[in-house]
């Protein structure tokens, strides 16, 4: 390809000519992924105060080995290493954490947040080596694809969380029909993180951005239009499911811990 | 009347200075106008380059107070006139004169992507059928102007000038046209790969912020083609389908 001489232009970090307010964008995505990173790794290591009657956090489903009545399988598995503290998160947190850091969206956001690279359009990067995502470790980000069909069984996980918090369970031990103010925050943890999973750039491509004739496929050409319509906020998904995420947690963890109690609407 | 000042770099690729011209403007005005105002009464021999001032020809972009911009597409009004209003050349490319750069980069890329190449006629009279649904998707990359406003702002070719390895937002998308189009039949996967360099994208969206055309480059023509690549060259499974499928 030609090549270009532009020996004359010198760049400094975050030099600019820019007159507006920059910075605000990325200083408000660095500041709200490290408080979710923060928070979601303090709940995650918690290891308790995540289940309240029917209610589970988001952070630890599924529950596959843990002390709550919602665990899959069983208790703390004996082969745990000892010198690990056990959480039942553990298991499960990789998936839609891996989902999320592969993200289109997000990579380009954290890039410029975290990485400065750039800090924002026509700003000034602080290295002056550049490699894309041509080569290791970017490279993997690649492999997208793989960790949105883990967060599809997510969705399942997510949405039968919410199907058992629909059933409480009395005094005496009998089961029945309720909907509490935490039954409607985990189903609405459901719509956020669905909206955000099946508008995912992977997912449009996967169900018929591959193909250059939808009009033969009428079922793949709505599937098409349905994600692509999705993908169009798929910024303001991923921000509101990524809070209500968070928010889902701290509901469920201060009910447990008794702060407030959770108010049957049902 | 208000007075506004303007910040223009003067010069060329040897010796660049910026000076400063206060001229009246008035409800209405774009940059444009007042480069022209400028050209008309105070420097003469001020280069810049433009045709339609209609946001249709991508002939008078430039920076503006430090953005790349179509110089008649943004209104005084739309500028915090208290302050100069800078105005500089695109930085991607070699400097001329003035606003002017040279942009014959952008067309040597482009005779490098592979044409289009249609599959055999539908009917024996050498026509094709193509249903509108199947076009709708490439319709929106042929809105382009080439501006070449977001090969400037794009960080890898203006502050990392990798322009003999990456051929820049413009050229993705004139590549998703083609590659997308019902009717081609070429492949630009691999070229795309190596040649193209699609992998220094890191999605930044500066392109998509920048288009005059609101042409969304990075969700519906960078992505798309990063995934067939994807397809291609790194997902195990569709390597292995195709191996399968090859045996056949």
């Amino acid at each position: 390809m030609a090549e270009i001489n532009l020996s004359g232009t010198k760049y400094r970090f975050g030099n600019t000519y820019r007159k507006d307010a920059w910075w605000a964008y990325p200083l408000f995505v660095f500041l709200a992924l490290s408080l979710f990173v923060v928070y979601v790794t303090w709940a995650a290591w918690q290891g308790k105060n995540y289940w309240y009657g029917p209610y589970l956090s988001p952070l630890y489903s599924p529950e596959l080995f843990g002390p709550s009545p919602h665990r899959w399988i069983g208790p703390q598995p004996t082969w745990w290493p000892s010198m690990i503290r056990f959480s039942p998160a553990l298991f499960v947190l990789w998936a839609p954490g891996l989902f999320r850091l592969t993200c289109y969206y997000y990579r380009g956001a954290y890039y410029k947040a975290f990485w400065a690279d750039p800090p924002s359009c026509t700003v000034s990067e602080p290295r002056k080596k550049y490699w894309g995502e041509n080569s290791f470790p970017l490279i993997i980000q690649n492999i997208h694809r793989y960790f949105l069909y883990v967060a599809l069984f997510f969705i399942l996980f997510l949405s039968y969380d919410v199907w058992k918090a629909l059933w409480f369970t009395d005094t005496s031990g009998n089961k029945s029909f309720g909907i509490g103010i935490g039954t409607l925050v985990l189903a609405v943890n459901v719509v956020l993180l669905s909206g955000y999973t099946f508008g995912c750039h992977s997912l449009r491509h996967l169900v018929g951005g591959f193909i250059d004739r939808l009009s033969g496929s009428p079922v793949r050409r709505r599937a098409y239009i349905c994600v692509s319509c999705l993908n169009r906020r798929h910024m303001l998904w991923a921000w509101m499911s990524l809070f209500w995420v968070m928010f889902s947690d701290v509901y469920i963890r201060l009910c447990a811990i008794g702060v407030w109690s959770d108010w049957r609407i049902l | 009347m208000a007075i506004a000042t303007f910040q223009i770099l003067r010069g060329d690729a040897s010796n660049t200075r910026v000076e400063s011209y206060s001229i009246e403007v008035s409800e209405g005005m774009v940059v444009l106008d007042a480069v022209h105002a400028i050209q008309a009464t105070q420097a003469n021999d001020l280069a810049v380059r433009w045709n339609c001032k209609a946001g249709k020809c991508g002939s008078c972009s430039a920076e503006i107070n430090g953005m790349p911009k179509l110089m008649c597409m943004t209104r005084l009004s739309d500028l915090p006139l208290d302050k100069p209003v800078l105005l500089q050349p695109m930085k991607a490319f070699p400097l001329i004169k003035d606003l002017v750069t040279d942009v014959s980069w952008n067309f040597a890329v482009k005779k490098k992507i592979k044409k289009f190449k249609p599959r055999k006629p539908d009917n024996p009279d050498g026509t094709w059928r193509m249903a509108q649904e199947d076009i709708d998707r490439v319709q929106e990359f042929r809105k382009c102007i080439e501006c070449f406003l977001c090969q400037d702002v794009c960080h890898v070719l203006r502050e990392h000038q990798l322009h003999d390895q990456f051929i820049g937002p413009r050229y993705l998308v004139y590549t998703a046209a083609l590659e997308m189009h019902p009717l081609d039949v070429e492949d630009r996967l691999e070229d795309l790969k190596k040649e193209d360099g699609i992998g220094y994208c890191n999605i930044t969206k500066c392109c998509t912020k920048v288009c005059p055309e609101d042409i969304t480059i990075t969700d519906n023509a960078i992505i798309p083609l990063k995934e067939r690549v994807v397809d291609r060259f790194y997902d195990p499974l569709k390597k292995l389908f195709r191996i399968f499928r090859f045996k056949k």
